[in-house]
């Protein structure tokens, strides 16, 4: 069983009491319990089971504008005395920065909604393995897929944050996911595919037959690739990449980047990044949302934020800290983004794919080639091309390559919005890119 | 040595019962206990930004049985909690029979000293290095915008007992110091990153003031940047310098010889043993016992110590790298790269050092061989996929060769590759090898470990570059 909001309290308030008696100004602690059970499969046989219980707490110490912070998974009181007065010692040889603060009182979450983030079902670990074994039937039909792999993870966890300040609030969420990975083999190639459901209640996840049928149908479509050529060309991102730029968007407008000068888009608030078509919205309550929030790392109240409005960049995702050294208000990001989404565009896929007569379609990109200083990205990618709307033959070991200020701008997005990861995305097309190939 | 029990209602003697009892129908299997200490000081934007101290607790019990791992872990050390977890991996079991491997290889060998080197420099020091980083770089040069800089340190003590009583304990310290320069210039913004590090003190790393040496090469790979052109896009011939870039060895070879993924045949190299997978004059092998490398250790996280096992002698695939369980069902032995990033996980698999040798070649040789293509000197990450053998890695600098002579910059461009037949490619290695700085961490199913490689300049005939420029 996860640790209980009692005991959780008990040891939060433990930390802020001892903290102010040894002198601290302000003070604040997290401490959480999450427990996670996973089976995994490998050719519909049991290869592992792994049970987690991981605590963990971590606590900040102030002296005015001094600040240090500690982090442990040892919570006997006595163990978190010791650290508790290292990190004021730390503290308080620490010097100055006139941007350390506890948040705002005025701006710290009060009503905190029920998103229905906890699901109280246990599936027990034989439950799990009926679950894969199907899922794993149903990979295995076909005979070019020689390997499959599968898991179920369900995880519940439950935290308080608390303040000095007097907040002290906290929520239990649970997830259940369930993977599937595939490996396809032919005379010419291998390749591997995957699909996965993850959600918040047991009840929502995909049956397993169909996560086990579109892994395999997948990863045969992708044997017997060719290396295609360089060239420039349209390309169409598949929802589980497009999600990306999203990503690294987010990145590029948390307040930490902007205030050290560190992102492309540094001086760009008020300014058209993208077509006017395009709106990015961030909504943290969404019920049961894979990214949802009741309110940020810092205690801070967030609510549903427009980023981007008709293509303008017009909010940041700002934190106590960094919106101090930006004279802006947190807007409890503190943390970053929690349901990202571009809302829909108005083409539907299939025309999407007839938008050109070739285009190269990503289903998969490696590497870490994104640079948010400069915007510039280069990454490997493996996919398809597609003639006159048709899928002709899988693609592999090709590089795309752009600068997100020209890509942004020329983003294309499908209406097929669906909200299964905490960042989505519709599918994408982006005109002009560099593809490096043979 | 770090004692895991004296604060708990759990004696040794309650251990080895219960470890015993848990694993007595099993192949094999173990507890780890594991104690760590850490810090990370953080310099940014003219200010110390965080000071952190952290200290984990927990134990990982693992029980093997042909294929199959059942693994329980928590940071509570009592009987209660590892009752559970013996309770636990028992259910899993409940079904299976083996026959416990109590045999496990010894060495009195020891890659590095039980230090904690977080004690060994007092934070008002390690304080003054960063702020005089911060001066330094400023005062520099005045196209420096920021400056970021780093002090992590660790010192990880684990305790593994066994079946019957036999408990193998390791005390490893490991530190890392890095700098991250931002530079402008005309509306150009560039970052250089360098950093050092290894098991050992932090001044072993910082005497004779080093650290402006780190600052130095920041510095400089930021502003060979400032510079950079577009890099082009295509097939063309690759010289990779010394050093670090072996982490092309890392991602395209390295990975697909670890044992899980050849066991289980997903990997591209898996029916290749015996076979030539790379070019005549290339030997790669993987070293856990370099003195101090941020990649060696003196026992792995199964208690095998670990040794310099040769991959691919002069071209021919030799070995694989083996944990116990792979070893085991693949007929073959451990080779002490059984690693866990901590109690939360379960062993693998891993890279400790990765080395090509060195060839007799000159990098002059095979710059003036190459009449269009790309110099790469440092790179940032790179990745792999297993299955298909294609890797990536993203260069941080590199420059365009013309007709034998050294050009411009180029900007940051990703490379790709194929892992089985890149080795072949490779037509000249040279005589200069040089192990990496020492801040590499290797992913693999979500656990990063440290680990180092080395190698010395090579050509590579072919390879896509992901420039931008057709």
């Amino acid at each position: 069983m996860i640790k209980d909001e009692e005991y959780l309290k008990s040891k939060a308030s433990f930390c802020l009491d001892l903290a102010k008696k040894l002198g601290a100004t302000d003070a604040s602690v997290t401490v959480g319990n999450s427990i996670s059970e996973t089976v995994s499969f490998r050719n519909k046989v049991l290869d592992e089971s792994n049970r987690s219980d991981s605590l963990a707490i971590s606590i900040e110490t102030y002296l005015g504008k001094k600040k240090s912070s500690i982090t442990s998974s040892n919570l006997l009181d006595e163990n978190l005395k010791t650290l508790i007065e290292k990190c004021f010692e730390t503290t308080k040889i620490t010097p100055d920065d006139e941007f350390n603060s506890l948040p705002d009182k005025d701006l710290l979450a009060k009503n905190i909604k029920d998103l229905n983030l906890y699901d109280q079902s246990h599936i027990e670990n034989d439950k799990k393995i009926d679950y894969l074994k199907e899922l794993e039937e149903t990979a295995s039909i076909d005979k070019k897929i020689i390997n499959t792999e599968s898991g179920f993870t369900q995880n519940k966890s439950n935290f308080i944050l608390a303040n000095s300040d007097g907040f002290c609030n906290g929520y239990k969420s649970s997830s259940f996911t369930a993977s599937c990975v595939a490996v396809a083999k032919n005379e010419n190639s291998m390749e591997r595919d995957y699909e996965f459901t993850s959600k918040c209640h047991l009840n929502d996840i995909s049956n397993p037959s169909e996560l086990g049928k579109n892994a395999a149908e997948q990863t045969i479509k992708k044997l017997n690739p060719k290396k295609i050529g360089s060239d420039k060309l349209s390309i169409i991102f598949d929802k589980r990449i497009s999600k990306g730029f999203l990503s690294s968007f987010a990145g590029a407008i948390s307040a930490s980047a902007i205030a050290r000068g560190t992102s492309f888009l540094k001086d760009k608030l008020n300014q058209p990044i993208f077509s006017n078509l395009i709106n990015v919205i961030d909504k943290p309550d969404l019920i049961k949302g894979m990214g949802s929030k009741c309110f940020d790392s810092e205690g801070v109240r967030s609510d549903t934020l427009k980023l981007v409005s008709d293509g303008v960049l017009i909010n940041y995702l700002v934190d106590t800290y960094n919106g101090k050294k930006l004279k802006l208000k947190s807007n409890g990001r503190s943390g970053g983004s929690t349901n990202l989404y571009f809302e829909n565009g108005n083409i539907n896929y299939d025309d999407l794919l007839k938008s050109h007569s070739k285009i190269l379609y990503v289903t998969e990109t490696i590497g870490h080639g994104t640079n948010l200083v400069t915007g510039d990205y280069s990454v490997g990618a493996n996919g398809f091309l597609i003639e006159n709307g048709e899928f002709k033959y899988p693609v592999n070991e090709i590089t795309i390559a752009g600068n997100f200020n020209e890509m942004f701008k020329n983003i294309t997005l499908a209406n097929d919005l669906e909200f299964k990861y905490s960042v989505n995305s519709p599918t994408m097309m982006i005109d002009g890119m560099t593809v490096a190939g043979k | 040595m770090s004692n895991f029990f004296d604060k708990s209602d759990l004696s040794r003697k309650d251990v080895d019962e219960i470890v015993s009892e848990t694993l007595k129908n099993c192949d094999d299997g173990e507890i780890y206990f594991e104690n760590s200490k850490s810090e990370s000081i953080l310099l940014d934007d003219n200010k110390i930004k965080s000071s952190n101290y952290s200290s984990d607790l927990g134990f990982g019990f693992r029980a093997v049985s042909n294929e199959v791992v059942a693994y329980s872990h928590s940071n509570e050390i009592s009987k209660d909690a590892l009752k559970n977890s013996a309770k636990n991996l028992q259910s899993t079991l409940k079904s299976i029979k083996g026959t416990y491997n109590h045999e496990i290889s010894k060495s009195n060998n020891k890659f590095y000293d039980d230090i904690n080197p977080i004690e060994q420099k007092t934070l008002d020091a390690k304080l003054e290095v960063l702020n005089n980083v911060n001066d330094y770089l400023r005062k520099k040069d005045s196209t420096v915008k920021q400056v970021t800089a780093s002090f992590s340190g660790e010192q990880k003590s684990i305790e593994i007992i066994r079946s019957g009583g036999e408990a193998l304990t390791d005390v490893r310290p490991l530190i890392r110091f890095n700098v991250s320069v931002m530079l402008e210039k005309n509306g150009r913004k560039e970052t250089g990153v360098y950093g050092i590090g290894g098991r050992q003190s932090y001044d072993e790393y910082l005497k004779n003031d080093n650290w402006k040496n780190v600052c130095e090469e920041a510095l400089r790979i930021a502003t060979v940047n400032l510079d950079s052109k577009p890099a082009p896009a295509g097939e063309m011939k690759v010289v990779l310098g010394p050093g670090w870039p072996a982490i092309l060895i890392h991602e395209a070879i390295g990975h697909g010889l670890e044992g899980d993924f050849n066991r289980k045949k997903t990997s591209a190299f898996h029916d290749l043993m015996g076979q030539k997978v790379a070019s005549e004059g290339v030997t790669i092998v993987d070293d856990g016992t370099i003195d101090k490398r941020r990649g060696s250790l003196t026992i792995d996280d199964e208690g095998t110590p670990t040794e310099r096992t040769v991959l691919i002698e002069n071209g021919i695939l030799k070995n694989f790298m083996q944990d116990r369980l792979n070893a085991r069902l693949m007929n073959t032995r451990s080779t002490g790269s059984g690693r866990r990033e901590s109690y939360k996980h379960i062993v693998l698999p891993r890279m400790r050092n990765t080395m090509m040798l060195s060839g007799n070649q000159t990098q002059d040789e095979m710059i003036k061989s190459v009449d269009k293509g790309i110099f790469a000197v440092s790179f940032g990450g790179g990745q792999v996929d297993i299955t298909s053998g294609k890797f990536v890695f993203n260069c941080t600098e590199a420059y365009e060769i013309n007709n034998g002579k050294i050009g411009s910059p180029i900007k940051g461009a990703t490379l790709i590759g194929d892992g089985p037949s890149i080795l072949k490619e490779v037509s000249m290695v040279g005589n200069d090898m040089m192990m990496d700085p020492g801040i590499g961490t290797c992913g693999k199913a979500g656990q990063g470990v440290p680990v180092g490689v080395a190698q010395p300049s090579i050509l590579i005939d072919k390879m896509t570059v992901g420039g931008t420029k057709l």
